[in-house]
């Protein structure tokens, strides 16, 4: 009976105490409805009395996209259009089958438009049309009083100057999903759009700004009679990029409809000059709507049109890779600047054999030959006596098969196998493939970004990271020096070795690409290094035996043509990387479209040139260069 | 003592039961009720549809409900408390598994033709389930960490479920409810205390990892006029509404808010600003008091009670219909953000109604039964 005592006290403590604190929350209630209802009760009263009052909300311009001289490259273009507010039309039908006589409305629009109607609150503008022609508007206008709930309105529409040159890059805008509505009220605005790719998704935040909103006094009839207040919209952040368009299109042309894909870099800074993939689309489309004839024809198209090759594309990167095996060998020790290896035009490994591109062989080659005459033996030793782990430590410091961070939303890894990845997948690693990664092929696989970035970071000795965004609004975004960027720890006379013979490939009559030497008027040089690899296993021992020329094969199964360079080699500048998909011989195909790009970059020298301060880009719209170089 | 046992013993038969049931109590519930209809009657339009007769038929339906459960022994109640958990629970299962979406939650599930909302009998539930548990515990028992493990289980899983629906709202005021009906039964200050000294830094590290658009809409609550299209926009309206009744009101019948489409939700959650529009702030003060009235009555119930299963019913009850008013009453204030709770029998609506009056019929029923011989050891189980 105590211990019963005892629960009871304790509860009647406590439940005297909740009932006090329930009465001050009670209480503190009654106060808060003092202050909404009397103390500013007055205020509410007239926000009430106006009432009738309506939102209206105004969607923000999006941010502009400008290269590095400020050149428009995606742009708000105004539009002219019909809305319709719900909660003033009444009869919703009746508003559209009288709109339908001025301006014709098809039954799958009105279906949509309907569809909008239930979907929004009802003081949201919903789009009716858009595009009107000034005579349109002008007969809407007229026949305002029996339309009830139309507006007519100026809105923006996204235009693309450099349409598919730059589509890639710069990316495209559609309109908001329902998903994304979900996510952000404000997206279903007539006339708001989401990035859907390129710069336009990956800064999508910054270039979006934020909605505005009017309150509008409406009398019965729906007529506004006075705005009450105004909370303007934040216009998007408009966006500075590293490119320079007139470069971009030299690159484009220069690519042609080939399935290729060219980058230019700032090798001090990884500043993106040039990015292109070829062939292209027209980014406009998505705004308006693709057809499904168009989008089969895009994805059907073998040369991947819609795809990003610069950044996405994966390819082996054959004899482009030898630097890094050779700076690989160096490091370890495998080799020296001296070792010399003997080509007899062929490997022989247990009982396989290993081709050099040269029927016959290089002979006695030391490291600078090898590079010069892209001697496959040579490297076979190399990798062989440096470790497949070792090479691929290595290439990871040159960017190769390593994610970059570039500013774009999507990218590919590539990848520089190692023993570890080999057993992660269940595979045994074998000699052979070693040998076989010494030239850039097996498992070997790297994007054309990565490529122009190893080139950079060959010229400079610096992890230059490739970047697109230079500003961003006002901001400035870092990395713009080349102090940015922490040096590779690799020894400068080994990295040296390499360079001289990437010289050579390019300015001495042996060297694999002397046809594309710089014209001596520009006083300068170029190192580089061409690739050619194979797609088909076969195709290669085939041709090593000397069967028939690739050139003869099925498009699909000819090799990819790859050169990386960098310019001037005295003072180095620009670094580049062209991969032409199935163009077999990379001194043919792709060094080629170096070279000119090479010779565009330096005469027009845009890293050389003062770029606008940052925050120009902002106001910017007649920047320097239009034209090609 | 033993004396006064004899003199108010329990009754028997029914009509001795129906006389001593607390009709003050029941005539308060009826006031709000009437309170309730008549607000549905002004957002109708001055007439009694669509709203106000059908939640009039809901109100007499739960009534009878009431009276029905108040008239039960409240130890044969005490012995089906797991039994009701454990349906409940069942049923909050199933609205997951079968439920249907309303307004972006799975919060219904359809039996018999009502849609019927689990989590709003689970509070009632677990009330039951609680009390049972913790009648049969001495002061000693309840001191031990150990002896609150089941407790805070039969809390916890309801919750979070009702929070996978999502309903945070509710998932809190579950929580809060289960956690007044160990705190009425004893558990220690401290063991209250330290759950609670983390918090604020659990706050902080949890707001770091929301989404943007989620802080967004802290934001907005906290500042509604910057978002006057989103989230802010139920919460000015609200208030525009409420302060356009001043003190006396515009008169019953004449608001001008609730009868033009700018007020969401004005039946429901939103129902209160009719009042406050109508009648002014006395009016509103008015209903306010009736609410602490039946709060402060049934607090009163768990005072008088002689057994510990109906203290703590009657407190679990009170706490609950407490929480559904205070919540409701500062959303629609905008004191804290806006979450779908209604206010209790004067929103339009039924999941709640029902279980609003079968917690008042449990309520009357440990009134009705407050000197019933029901000792601790009478296994509540």
């Amino acid at each position: 009976m105590r211990r019963e005592a005892r629960r009871s006290g304790v509860f009647t403590r406590r439940a005297l105490l909740a009932l006090g604190g329930q009465a001050t929350l009670l209480g503190l209630l009654g106060a808060r409805l003092y202050q909404v209802q009397v103390a500013e009760g007055g205020r509410y009263a007239t926000l009430a009395r106006q009432n009738s009052v309506s939102l209206r909300m105004i969607a923000p311009v999006r941010g502009r996209i400008v290269d590095r001289f400020g050149t428009v490259l995606a742009d708000n273009k105004k539009n002219w259009r019909a809305l319709l507010i719900a909660e003033r039309a009444g009869n919703v039908n009746r508003t559209l089958d009288g709109f339908s006589r001025i301006v014709p409305l098809a039954p799958r629009e009105r279906a949509r438009i309907r569809r909008d109607v239930v979907r929004n609150r009802r003081f949201i503008p919903v789009l009716v049309r858009d595009f009107l022609t000034w005579e349109q508007m002008a007969a809407i206008e007229v026949a305002a009083p029996d339309l009830p709930g139309i507006v007519v309105d100026v809105g923006d529409t996204r235009v693309y100057p450099f349409g598919p040159d730059l589509a890639h890059l710069v990316g495209y805008v559609a309109p908001p999903t329902p998903a994304d509505v979900q996510r952000d009220p404000t997206l279903a605005l007539p006339g708001m759009r989401v990035g859907r790719s390129g710069v336009e998704r990956f800064r999508e935040r910054s270039l979006r700004g934020t909605a505005g909103a009017v309150q509008m006094e409406v009398n019965a009839y729906g007529r506004v009679i006075r705005e009450l207040a105004r909370q303007d919209g934040v216009p998007g952040d408009a966006v500075g990029l590293t490119i320079d368009a007139a470069l971009q299109q030299v690159a484009v042309n220069r690519l042609g409809g080939e399935s290729a894909s060219a980058v230019l870099l700032d090798c001090r800074n990884g500043e993106v000059l040039a990015m292109a993939s070829t062939p292209s689309f027209d980014p406009g489309l998505f705004d308006t709507g693709v057809s499904a004839a168009q989008w089969r024809a895009w994805v059907t198209n073998e040369r991947a049109p819609l795809i990003n090759k610069a950044t996405v594309g994966v390819y082996a990167p054959g004899s482009t890779f030898k630097m890094a095996v050779a700076l690989a060998g160096l490091r370890a020790g495998a080799i020296t600047t001296t070792t010399h290896f003997f080509c007899p035009g062929y490997l022989k490994l247990g009982n396989r054999l290993f081709y050099c591109w040269k029927h016959g062989g290089h002979g006695s080659i030391d490291l600078h030959g090898a590079i010069e005459q892209s001697c496959d033996v040579f490297f076979y030793h190399t990798a062989l006596l440096t470790g497949i782990d070792r090479i691929a430590e290595t290439a990871h410091r040159f960017g190769l098969g390593v994610r970059l961070d570039i500013d774009l939303p999507l990218q590919a890894d590539g990848l520089v196998p190692t023993r570890a990845w080999s057993h992660r997948h269940g595979r045994p690693w074998v000699l052979g493939n070693t040998a076989i990664s010494g030239i850039g092929q097996g498992y070997v696989q790297v994007t054309p970004l990565q490529l122009a970035t190893y080139a950079a970071r060959l010229a400079t000795g610096r992890a230059v990271q490739p970047h697109l965004t230079r500003t961003v609004g006002s901001t400035v975004l870092p990395g713009g020096k080349a102090e940015d960027w922490p040096l590779l720890d690799l020894p400068e006379p080994l990295l040296d070795a390499v360079r001289q013979g990437m010289f050579s490939v390019v300015n001495n009559p042996r060297g694999t690409a002397w046809a594309q030497r710089l014209p001596p008027s520009l006083g300068v040089h170029m190192a580089g290094k061409t690739g050619s690899a194979q797609v088909a296993d076969v195709s290669r021992v085939e041709r090593a035996r000397g069967v028939f020329h690739t050139s003869k094969l099925p498009w699909k199964l000819r090799p990819n043509a790859l050169f990386v360079a960098f310019a001037p080699f005295a003072a180095p500048r620009y670094a580049a990387a062209v991969v032409v998909a199935h163009g077999n011989e990379g001194a043919e195909a792709a060094a080629p479209i170096v070279h000119d790009l090479m010779v565009a970059a330096l005469t027009r020298d845009p890293a050389g040139r003062a770029v606008p301060p940052g925050g120009v880009a902002a106001r910017a719209g007649h920047g320097g260069g239009t034209g090609a170089a | 003592m033993s004396d006064r046992r004899l003199l108010r013993s329990v009754p028997f038969d029914t009509t001795a039961k129906l006389a001593r049931l607390n009709w003050v109590f029941v005539l308060m519930i009826c006031a709000l009720a009437a309170v309730g209809y008549a607000a549905l009657y002004s957002v109708d339009g001055g007439a009694p549809r669509p709203y106000a007769e059908t939640q009039a038929l809901r109100f007499a339906l739960g009534l009878v409900l009431m009276l029905g459960v108040a008239l039960v022994d409240i130890r044969f109640i005490a012995r089906l408390a797991w039994p009701t958990y454990a349906a409940a629970l069942a049923l909050l299962v199933a609205v997951e598994r079968f439920g249907h979406v309303g307004k972006g939650a799975q919060r219904w599930i359809t039996i018999a033709g009502f849609d019927l909302q689990p989590s709003e009998l689970m509070k009632v539930a677990l009330v039951l389930a609680l009390a049972a548990w913790f009648h049969r515990a001495s002061w000693e028992r309840v001191g031990q960490p150990l002896f609150l493990l089941v407790p805070l289980v039969a809390i916890a899983v309801p919750a979070a479920l009702i929070l996978k629906e999502p309903n945070l709202g509710t998932a809190v005021i579950t929580t809060v409810v289960g956690l007044s009906v160990l705190f009425a039964a004893g558990v220690r200050w401290w063991m209250f205390a330290v759950p609670l000294l983390p918090l604020p830094l659990i706050a902080r590290i949890a707001y770091g990892h929301l989404h943007g658009y989620q802080k967004a809409r802290i934001e907005t609550f906290l500042h509604p006029e910057r978002d006057p299209l989103g989230a802010g926009y139920n919460i000015i309206q609200s208030k525009i509404a409420l302060g356009s009744g001043g003190m006396w009101g515009q008169g019953y019948l004449h608001g001008t808010q609730a009868h033009l489409d700018f007020l969401p939700e004005k039946q429901t959650d939103f129902i209160f600003t009719i009042v406050g529009e109508e009648f002014g702030f006395m009016g509103a003060l008015m209903v306010l008091l009736l609410l602490a009235l039946i709060i402060a009555a049934g607090m009163l119930i768990g005072l008088r009670c002689r057994h510990q299963f109906g203290r703590l019913v009657a407190f679990g009850v009170t706490v609950n219909f407490f929480m559904y008013v205070f919540v409701n009453l500062a959303m629609v204030m905008g004191v804290i953000p806006v979450g779908g709770v209604p206010l209790p029998l004067v929103s339009y609506g039924g999941s709640a109604l029902i279980a609003v009056m079968l917690g008042f019929g449990l309520l009357l029923s440990a009134d009705l039964h407050r000197d019933a011989e029901f000792p601790a050891d009478a296994g509540a189980l």
